[in-house]
């Protein structure tokens, strides 16, 4: 029944490719269409006790080539569908007043969400590389045509990026296909039959940074700053939220399931490396302390929490080098919390500030005193900030927590860094705070006649904080999922014996 | 073998339905419709042309052959045969195209052209002997000088149908020089007759000679670097359905018997092109020049501003990625080829179908007159957005799958080493930077203002069709690529190795 969030999703964008829809029905289709997403993994998610891996489709498509129409799910994947339709939904609320366009700005987003189910529920490589390059396209034209600042320059950097980031992948799926005997591409069949060590030790790295790059990995991380800066409010939600978590979905699920071996020592040492984990867990930490100091930094809103994404997604990438099980539920714990927090810092900052006040620099909110005239959104901005910088209570805390708590037995010294990029977050989240919605600089206040926060927007910051909320008061709801798919026969090579 | 005429003539009568229709056309043209307007004319010769084509199509879906006659002088087999459907079927398209052209009163003779150019590559793919595969060329590339010049009126065709002329004659002395050393050292003009001669230990300098002649001339065919020249210029200046013909099935047909010369004539002088496994032979040449064209022509296309010289320079580009076939020769190489080129082809017709209707409707190609295509043709841009996705290779259009499965095919070769690995990665390294210049153009149609003021963009009825008709398959074979690979690997292959 899962698979259907797939085909909703395209069945959604076919309704609004009809002639004669109007940007109201444009609307209510879009809305419908992620409703129904979220609805159907709901509906698997309440069906489902334990988190092991169940097939939902699995039919023979290309049979000579071996490659199967393998959609399955397991607590991980369930719990990034989850967040997917969260963040869907809440993504066309906040774009409710999109006019230019409106038919064909709903269609690239579903279009999207589409392909990013099907990632999340893909088996086979093929599949999975198929779903994963759909997504690109829609990206681009979210930003390139509704897009605010250098939008052109930041839709095609965005989608080299992901595209060079694909090509990488393929790269090694393929090699791995060939060096396989060239029969299947499933990964359920594939890690009975270990790869060679010296093959794993290149193909490793290869798929490892080809999905980084979307998961914003530092350095191959600037496309995100400049993309979400650029991307018409839904679409930054949607990149923030659910797309950078492609890419660390695909670390996990493709590179070190496929390649676990490629995480092994090297046997020497290279500038104090002994394997790619150390590589990796150093640029994590790298891109935890640099997100936060740099949007300590800036004068854009946007870029603020542009560059926090790049943080926090550091923690999701130093959780999955822990190889321990705390650590890897950390960091799929983060995947959700921060989709859901990053979506709701974009909707604040792009729909409720920027859509009103049509500028984004600090210096210039810093003279309008905003939380007098649109409160709500400075109480949803203090919320969804203090959640990110994890208070206890929300999701934000749950996640990081267990995250420094893997990294502390796994490498003591990143976890002291990265709980200084935490102290430097609560700077720039303060900072940011108080810049643009309680400035005490003298000057013209905004123009009285600001418009009211409208019911979608009300609605949508109730969800997203609604599910952060419920994460962070009872994880056990996601941790039941995730915890027993980690232990799933699936991961048993990257288990090491302490886990 | 020794065949009866009646025998032989069942053997080519797909062939001879073709030139029948042409012919047709011709005195119809010429007899009955001297005073009509040329928009009849060109319905009723089109409406003969697909008759003639439909009716060999259908003759070898009724009556498939397989023979081997005059010692491979006509070998027909289901699988040359579903190349002859292809290429025929390329034809209807491309004259379904050219059905509402305006820039020649002389319809009768182009229509037969097209024809001939369809003959003539029948006979080519279904040949092993070089003499044949020669005569085959050279009628097609005569055929297709003058379907370049057509345009009288433009001078732009003049020049390229002489650039390509001159470039064609000179590729077709080297295939010569070539074929007349390899007919010296092996005494015979049958492929596998040669193959056998020529097999041995070291490399005979006078076969290297052969070898690098007849990889230069194949070489002008496909338009691959550095032997590329014309492709831009005769992309250009020609009229579209004949760049249409040039970069669809004289590219399929080219490739077909590029790999067939190679393949299996020169079995045994293959050599090695892996990194740091080099052996003299024919693959390091055409590593080599595969290298060369990804290069050469992605990166040339980047700063391109008219769409048709951006397409002749992806063409090369794609000639690049499609020798990795030639290169690996594996057992999927040619499955791969074949789906690969045909789905080219396709792609290829289809976008070169909008850039026709733009430039009917504009008066030019450039870049910028793309502009706002989306709010003027919602339709064709949509078409144009998936014909040049699937050039780069997004899924889930034909293209991806085309990509992978050669590629995978080119690894295949060697699973252990996987030897050809550098060229792989360049391949797919080139195909990234593809990705740009592609969406230039469709940057332009969707994300630029139209013009203010602009007309909406009225497509003709055939040319929508088509169009539609080519994207949807595009869709569908990348969607469900089983189709078409069931029926290619149904068919035994003729290349036996």
């Amino acid at each position: 029944m899962l698979a259907w969030t797939i085909y909703i999703s395209f069945l959604g964008v076919l309704a609004l490719l009809l002639p004669k829809v109007t940007p109201r029905a444009a609307r209510i289709i879009a809305l419908l269409t992620a409703v129904g997403g979220l609805a159907t993994t709901l509906g698997g998610f309440l069906h489902r006790s334990d988190g092991t891996m169940i097939t939902i489709i699995r039919v023979p498509w290309i049979p000579s080539l071996g490659i199967e129409y393998h959609l399955a799910a397991d607590g991980i994947s369930l719990v990034l569908l989850l967040l997917t339709g969260i963040v869907a939904i809440a993504g066309v609320l906040f774009s409710w007043n999109i006019e230019y366009r409106t038919k064909e700005f709903f269609a690239f987003y579903l279009a999207l969400i589409g392909g990013v189910y099907g990632v999340f529920l893909s088996i086979d490589l093929f599949l999975l590389l198929v779903f994963y390059e759909i997504a690109i396209i829609p990206k681009y034209f979210l930003i390139a045509i509704w897009g605010s600042t250098r939008r052109e320059y930041a839709a095609m950097k965005l989608a080299l990026y992901s595209f060079v980031g694909s090509a990488l992948v393929l790269i090694g799926l393929i090699a791995a296909y060939v060096v396989a005997g060239g029969k299947t591409m499933n990964l359920f069949v594939r890690p009975r039959f270990p790869f060679p060590l010296h093959f794993q030790m290149w193909a490793f790295p290869l798929v490892f940074i080809g999905f980084g790059i979307l998961a914003g990995l530092w350095p191959f991380h600037t496309w995100a700053p400049t993309g979400h800066v650029a991307a018409p409010t839904a679409a930054s939600m949607l990149l923030a939220g659910v797309v950078m978590k492609l890419g660390a979905y695909g670390c996990l699920r493709v590179a070190m399931t496929l390649f676990p071996r490629g995480l092994d020592s090297w046997g020497f040492h290279v500038l104090g490396f002994g394997s790619w984990r150390d590589v990796f867990a150093l640029l994590a930490l790298i891109g935890i302390v640099y997100g936060a100091m740099v949007a300590l930094v800036q004068q854009d809103f946007k870029f603020v929490i542009g560059y926090s994404s790049v943080s926090h997604m550091g923690f999701v990438l130093l959780g999955l080098m822990t190889l321990s099980q705390v650590g890897l539920t950390g960091a799929v714990l983060q995947m959700f919390s921060h989709g859901i927090l990053a979506g709701l810092l974009f909707a604040v900052v792009g729909r409720m500030v920027y859509d009103r006040t049509h500028t984004r620099d600090l210096a210039m909110l810093d003279k309008m005193h905003l939380y007098k005239f649109i409160p709500f959104a400075a109480a949803t901005f203090v919320i969804a900030s203090m959640a990110s910088i994890g208070l206890p209570g929300f999701s934000g805390f749950v996640a990081e927590l267990q995250v420094l708590i893997g990294a502390w037995s796994a490498f003591p010294l990143y976890a002291i860094g990265a709980g200084f990029g935490i102290v430097i977050g609560v700077a720039y989240t303060w900072r940011a705070m108080q810049k643009a919605f309680i400035g005490e600089a003298e000057g013209t206040s905004a123009d009285h006649s600001l418009p009211p926060i409208s019911i979608p927007e009300r609605v949508g910051t109730l969800v997203l904080i609604g599910a952060s909320l419920v994460i962070g008061l009872y994880p056990q709801l996601l941790l039941k999922l995730v915890i027993p798919a980690l232990n799933s026969p699936l991961f048993s090579n990257l288990r090491k014996e302490s886990w | 073998m020794t065949v009866g005429y009646s025998e032989l003539f069942r053997l080519v009568l797909p062939e001879v339905i073709v030139v029948a229709a042409a012919l047709a056309v011709l005195t119809t043209d010429v007899l009955f419709m001297r005073n009509a307007g040329t928009r009849a004319r060109f319905a009723i010769g089109a409406v003969i042309s697909c008759i003639g084509c439909v009716g060999a199509i259908a003759w070898m879906l009724i009556a498939p052959q397989q023979a081997n006659v005059f010692d491979g002088t006509l070998a027909i087999g289901p699988q040359t045969q579903l190349i002859q459907i292809s290429l025929l079927g390329i034809a209807i398209l491309v004259i379904g195209l050219s059905i509402e052209s305006t820039f020649t009163t002389h319809v009768g003779e182009y229509l037969a052209l097209i024809l001939f150019a369809t003959t003539s590559m029948m006979f080519l793919v279904s040949t092993q002997n070089i003499l044949l595969i020669f005569i085959s060329l050279e009628m097609l590339s005569l055929s297709l000088y003058v379907l370049t010049a057509f345009s009288k009126r433009s001078t732009r065709s003049a020049e390229a149908a002489l650039k390509y002329f001159l470039f064609g004659g000179m590729s077709a002395a080297f295939t010569l020089f070539g074929l007349s050393l390899i007919y010296g050292l092996s005494n015979s003009t049958n492929l596998i007759r040669i193959a056998s001669a020529i097999r041995g230990p070291s490399l005979n300098p006078l076969l290297a000679v052969a070898i690098v002649m007849t990889v230069i001339g194949f070489g002008f065919k496909v338009a691959a670097a550095p032997f590329h020249f014309w492709a831009p210029d005769v992309y250009q200046g020609s009229p579209a359905s004949t760049a249409t013909l040039i970069a669809s099935s004289s590219k399929v047909a080219s490739f077909v018997i590029f790999y067939q010369v190679l393949v299996i004539g020169f079995a045994g002088a293959e050599g090695r092109g892996g990194w740091g496994q080099y052996i003299p032979g024919w693959v390091p040449v055409l590593a080599i020049v595969a290298a060369l064209s990804m290069v050469l022509g992605n990166l040339v296309a980047i700063m391109q501003t008219s769409v048709r010289r951006l397409l002749a320079y992806s063409a090369i580009a794609h000639a690049g990625y499609i020798l990795l076939a030639l290169i690996s020769h594996a057992q999927q190489s040619f499955d791969a080829l074949l789906y690969y080129t045909i789905t080219y082809a396709l792609t290829v017709i289809g976008a070169f179908g909008v850039v026709a209707v733009v430039e009917n409707q504009i008066g030019s190609d450039s870049l910028s007159d793309f502009a706002g295509l989306s709010r003027r043709a919602p339709a064709l841009s949509f078409c144009m957005l998936i014909f040049l996705l699937s050039l780069a290779g997004i899924p889930p259009l034909a293209g991806f799958f085309g990509k992978f499965y050669l590629f995978a095919s080119t690894l295949n070769a060697e699973p252990q080493t996987l030897g050809i690995l550098w060229l792989v990665i360049l391949a797919i390294a080139m195909s990234t930077v593809s990705l740009y210049y592609y969406l230039q153009v469709l940057k332009r149609i969707y994300i630029a203002e139209p013009p203010p003021q602009a007309a909406p963009i009225r497509t003709p009825i055939v040319s929508q069709v088509v169009i539609c008709l080519i994207a949807l398959s595009i869709m569908l074979l990348g969607c469900a690529p089983n189709i078409f690979l069931s029926w290619l690997q149904q068919a035994p292959r003729i290349a036996r190795f």
